[in-house]
């Protein structure tokens, strides 16, 4: 770790590729909400965000917000190689929302070997590689699980 | 072979590369153009009957930058796959296409870089990641949060997988020794001479937990190419011809780049079940019926699950059916008998393509004893997915 700024004076992490069918889930983690799109035909949940419903094809959409309760699918604990953007190791986890629906984001604040699949985490918000504020994984508040 | 479309029309007659090194001292041109002559050369055929090029589009040498620097004079057919190694074999089943429909008649597959000394594809997304258009916006779900190169990508599905069948970190070892035991005997191989122990892999540190150092391929530079004829023509050449008797592509449901984590289940996968599907059906042959293979091994553990999705074993079994001792050279099905992208080098699939031609021509450098008449070549899993049936003339 200690030789990550000489190596690698600046991230490699892509800035946000944002558009007009994505735009509504980063205005909204900006604000610490977070949003699943669902289909205003069908109600099916998606993500990540598309134009259209892969079951009915409709282009019709709201969202809804997530509890932000989730359990861990799965997950991995990144030591090599190092980006300027993030501390190592590097804990990042895949999970499930409580609403379905699956999202990928780092881990803070937890021991790597207490992480297990099926664990209860819950979705927070941090600043991120290029000052985005985004998803980040955490313990429930409250004492909760 | 089913008696319509392209399977058994067309064969790989040449193969030709150049060495494989960390660092070349040459342009990925030269790389490109050395390679191209070689394959030729191994068909003997002349440079200036090739009409047609098929390549990844991750490939940086365009085909008329190779036609012009070898005086190739006319192309009537240049065709481009997406998804890197995934799609590894699917420039050969463009070029199949292609002869066997009379669009082309000398169609040549090539893939050259500097892969080690230029920019490594281990230590971050590519230059072309950083366009922002709906091609990298899968990038918005991962690399944000760490998730920056292949190995760290495939971590999720490895890590469910052992959950699941109780796979271990040494379970993926045995593909890791395996494979650097036959690159030990291939002079071509950059770990020739230089095999490992399960111990030296247990001890590897830890880059994208579960995988280890010794888990993830090689960096390499270097370039291997194949020159794709009808069958009719390459019985009439120098060595006997391996014939395509199965190429196909496949998307699954849900499909994204390295990253299709949305599925019920991430540990399968549905596109290499497809190509697999389609390998079966186009060969008229079935897993049974396979006598070595050539399986994409960026990372050890896509090789356990791709033998599982190809039906060589049930479902979470691929561990005891490697530790049976099937993949050895004396056993059921010999894989990797050119040491892999792990021991022999990392040339996006395309080195082992030419190794399943050597396994159908008889000359690997570790040639199984048994009679090898049909090879199974993939490309990289998940991604989306490609593979080859490279069949004896008989």
């Amino acid at each position: 770790m200690s030789d990550r700024s000489q190596d690698a004076p600046s991230t490699a992490v892509p800035r946000l590729t944002v558009t007009q069918d994505n735009e509504f889930w980063f205005a909204a983690a900006r604000e610490g909400r977070l949003e699943i799109q669902r289909c205003g035909e069908c109600q099916t949940l998606r993500h990540p965000p598309a134009p259209s419903c892969p079951r009915c094809r409709s282009f019709v959409w709201d969202t809804v917000e997530s509890s932000r309760r989730a359990s861990l699918h799965s997950y991995t604990v990144i030591h090599h190689p190092p980006d300027p953007a993030f501390e190592y190791p590097l804990a990042v986890g895949l999970v499930d929302l409580a609403e379905g629906t699956r999202l990928v984001a780092d881990v803070a604040g937890i021991p790597h070997e207490e992480l297990e699949i099926g664990m209860v985490l819950e979705v927070g918000f941090a600043e991120h590689a290029h000052g985005e504020i985004l998803p980040q994984l955490h313990r429930p508040s409250g004492g909760a699980a | 072979m089913t008696e319509d479309g392209f399977s058994g029309k067309a064969a790989i007659a040449g193969i030709g590369a150049t060495e494989f090194s960390k660092n070349s001292g040459r342009s990925e041109w030269r790389l490109a153009c050395e390679s191209v002559l070689a394959a030729l050369d191994d068909a003997q055929i002349g440079v200036e009957e090739v009409d047609g090029f098929a390549l990844f589009t991750m490939e940086t040498n365009p085909e008329i930058a190779v036609a012009r620097a070898l005086g190739i004079p006319e192309l009537t057919f240049f065709s481009r796959i997406p998804h890197g190694g995934g799609g590894a074999c699917a420039p050969v089943q463009q070029a199949a296409l292609a002869v066997a429909s009379g669009v082309a008649d000398v169609v040549v597959v090539y893939r050259a870089f500097n892969e080690r000394s230029g920019h490594r594809f281990g230590a971050g997304p590519p230059p072309f990641a950083y366009t922002a258009n709906t091609d990298q916006e899968y990038r918005n779900w991962i690399n944000p949060y760490g998730l920056l190169t292949p190995a760290q990508q495939e971590a999720f599905l490895a890590r469910l997988y052992m959950q699941k069948y109780g796979a271990t970190s040494a379970d993926f070892g045995r593909i890791s020794v395996l494979s650097r035991k036959h690159a030990a005997n291939n002079p071509k191989a950059w770990f020739y001479e230089r095999p490992i122990t399960l111990e030296n892999h247990q001890n590897s540190r830890m880059i994208a937990d579960p995988l280890r150092l010794l888990d993830c391929c090689q960096e390499s530079d270097g370039g291997q190419a194949l020159v794709i004829v009808s069958t009719e023509r390459a019985r009439d050449l120098r060595h006997p011809p391996a014939v395509i008797s199965a190429a196909a592509q496949g998307v699954g449901p849900q499909q994204i780049s390295m990253s299709s984590y949305y599925r019920e289940d991430i540990d399968r996968m549905p596109e290499v079940e497809l190509v697999a599907r389609q390998m079966w059906h186009q060969a008229g042959v079935g897993p049974d019926q396979i006598d070595a293979a050539i399986l994409y091994d960026a990372f050890t553990p896509m090789v356990l699950l791709q033998l599982e999705e190809y039906g060589f074993c049930g479902r979470g079994e691929a561990k005891d059916f490697i530790a049976d001792g099937n993949l050895e050279l004396d056993g059921r099905l010999p894989v990797n008998t050119h040491g892999g992208q792990l021991g022999e080098g990392y040339i996006h699939g395309v080195n082992g393509i030419a190794e399943g031609v050597r396994l159908v021509r008889g000359t690997s450098v570790n040639q199984p004893a048994k009679s090898v008449n049909t090879v199974l070549v993939t490309g990289g899993s998940p991604v989306p997915h490609s593979a080859l049936v490279l069949s004896a003339d008989h």
